[in-house]
């Protein structure tokens, strides 16, 4: 604990999506016993948001599922949630916060967990009616609502919010096209084995993917959008715009208080910042990550799995017995009836070894670097992606042919 | 609405009225029982809310898929016959007085 605590010691945590509550959630759980209170800036309870750009888009989720935590779990757990509330200040040198209502609290641990936000498109037109982004539970009720009139809709960016919301629209009967930038779709996620497939899966449902194309300008009638021009000339009609051009993290309150930060609030493996007593956790962390090509290089990873496991870290550290966040990164991805799921971070060095089929639209990659298993992923393979996660946690040695022969069972490979 | 009866890990049991329709690991998450994580939000993606049902109810059951099968190689805590993913299991009429078990972890 600080030296400066007070008797009970206060916990604030500025944010309240998946890394604030699985901080406050853990370390109740590992019986931190004072004051935790989070500050959210949205006026619903904690949600889920990978439904977002899925089954509430396609109808399966409805907005009642979607609740993180019931309202009882924050009172079981004595967390105070405060919605509506934006943190304007922190003091870490005074161990004081500022709230947007000018009120002031005084803690002992402060942690950061405020998430990331949309990057804005920076080409002429993205302020019109009817160019959307999609990050919180307002934002997909006012894509679904858009998509309810829409016709034909232009995804900007061929990352995973991009293509999920282009299935779901697809899937709703709109006309869609993917415009992506790079040469090929989920390129800083997945290998490229694995971005061929998600090319021609949304090919064989009719969207359009546009790859090595950049958008110019969106154009617009009476203020509505109603083409998007590219680069090389082409124009794209459209009533609907999704830009899914990535994230830029919410680092501001720690930037203005001397935090060091690099694409994000640098942390250790255990949620600590360059400030004491303040950790940061979440989207908006920079962590090094033992299974990254580069180890000791703060890296920012938006997925939930990291959100919980190093806000675990942060809790155990809060609760007086440290234990570091190690876990194997995993994320996943629904689109259509595929389901893809990666083990592991790949690097664009790795070796590769194709397990089953693309064509059947069942196979898994293995990516294999120093010759041990860095990453898998898989299409529609979960019982690989579940075995991918231990042979990723223990670095598993195996030659590349050994792996690629399909009389080789992986699961031989468990470390027992 | 049926009645879901969790067995908790400290050998309390949870009884929880859930709507028709409604998944059994929504049901859990809505109701605040302990013991089901169900990081992945009910997509089956994750394992996290594995449970096992009560023999009684389990051959009620619709199969699981083939997805659920495969992940259920994968669960934290011991795979038995009865494992299922609760958010694979929807409530229909007929599970009323479904007994779950939670398991010992799920991570």
């Amino acid at each position: 604990m600080s030296p400066l605590s007070s008797t009970p010691p206060t916990l604030a945590i500025v944010g309240a999506s998946y890394a604030g509550v699985q901080l406050a959630a853990s370390a109740r759980d590992a019986g931190f016993d004072g004051r935790i209170l989070m500050f959210g800036d949205e006026p619903h309870l904690p949600y889920q948001r990978p439904p977002l750009s899925k089954g509430l888009l396609t109808g399966k989720t409805t907005v009642a599922a979607l609740a993180l935590k019931s309202a009882d779990f924050y009172r079981e757990a004595r967390i105070e949630h405060v919605p509506d509330m934006r943190v304007s200040h922190i003091d870490p040198a005074a161990h004081r916060l500022t709230l947007a209502d000018g009120s002031t609290l005084a803690w002992d641990w402060l942690a950061l967990a405020t998430g990331a936000r949309c990057r804005a498109l920076p080409m002429p037109g993205a302020g019109l009616q009817g160019v959307h982004a999609l990050r919180s539970l307002d934002d997909a009720l006012a894509l679904d609502e858009a998509a309810h009139k829409g016709k034909r809709v232009c995804v900007i960016g061929g990352g995973f919010i991009g293509l999920e919301v282009a299935a779901a629209l697809a899937g709703r009967g709109l006309e869609v096209t993917v415009v992506e930038l790079g040469s090929r779709l989920l390129s800083r996620a997945v290998t490229p084995e694995i971005s061929r497939f998600v090319a021609s899966l949304h090919a064989a449902h009719c969207v359009r993917v546009l790859c090595n194309s950049a958008v110019q300008a969106i154009h617009g009638h009476a203020g509505k959008v109603s083409a998007v021009e590219l680069e090389s000339g082409e124009c794209l009609g459209c009533d609907l715009v999704v830009a899914g051009i990535g994230v830029v993290p919410n680092d501001e309150l720690a930037r203005a208080a001397g935090i060091v930060c690099a694409n994000g609030i640098v942390t250790d493996a255990l949620g600590r910042t360059s400030a004491p007593g303040v950790l940061a956790i979440g989207d908006c962390a920079a962590t090094p990550n033992p299974h990254a090509a580069e180890p000791d290089t703060p890296l920012r990873l938006e997925s939930i799995q990291v959100a919980n496991d190093l806000a675990r870290a942060a809790a155990s550290l809060i609760a007086g017995q440290p234990q570091a966040c190690i876990a194997v990164p995993w994320f996943w991805s629904d689109q259509y009836d595929a389901k893809l799921q990666m083990a592991g971070l790949m690097s664009p060095t790795d070796d590769v070894v194709v397990r089953g089929d693309p064509a059947s639209g069942r196979f898994s990659v293995f990516c294999l670097r120093d010759g041990c298993i860095a990453a898998v992923q898989t299409v529609s393979r979960p019982a690989d992606h579940m075995l991918g996660r231990k042979l990723v946690a223990a670095r598993t040695a195996i030659a590349a042919d050994t792996l690629a022969d399909p009389d080789f069972d992986p699961r031989t490979l468990i470390p027992r | 609405m049926p009645t879901i009866h969790f067995v908790l890990k400290d050998g309390n049991t949870r009884s929880v009225d859930a709507p028709i329709g409604q998944s059994v690991m929504e049901a859990a998450i809505l109701n605040n029982v302990r013991g089901i994580d169900a990081e992945c939000g009910g997509c089956a993606s994750c394992a996290t809310c594995h449970v096992y049902v009560d023999p009684a109810y389990f051959e009620r059951l619709p199969e699981p898929d083939d997805m659920e099968r495969e992940l259920l190689e994968g669960v934290a805590a011991e795979r038995r016959p009865t494992s299922r993913l609760s958010c694979q299991i929807a409530l229909v009429a007929e599970l009323d007085g479904l007994v779950i078990h939670v398991p010992a972890t799920q991570a």
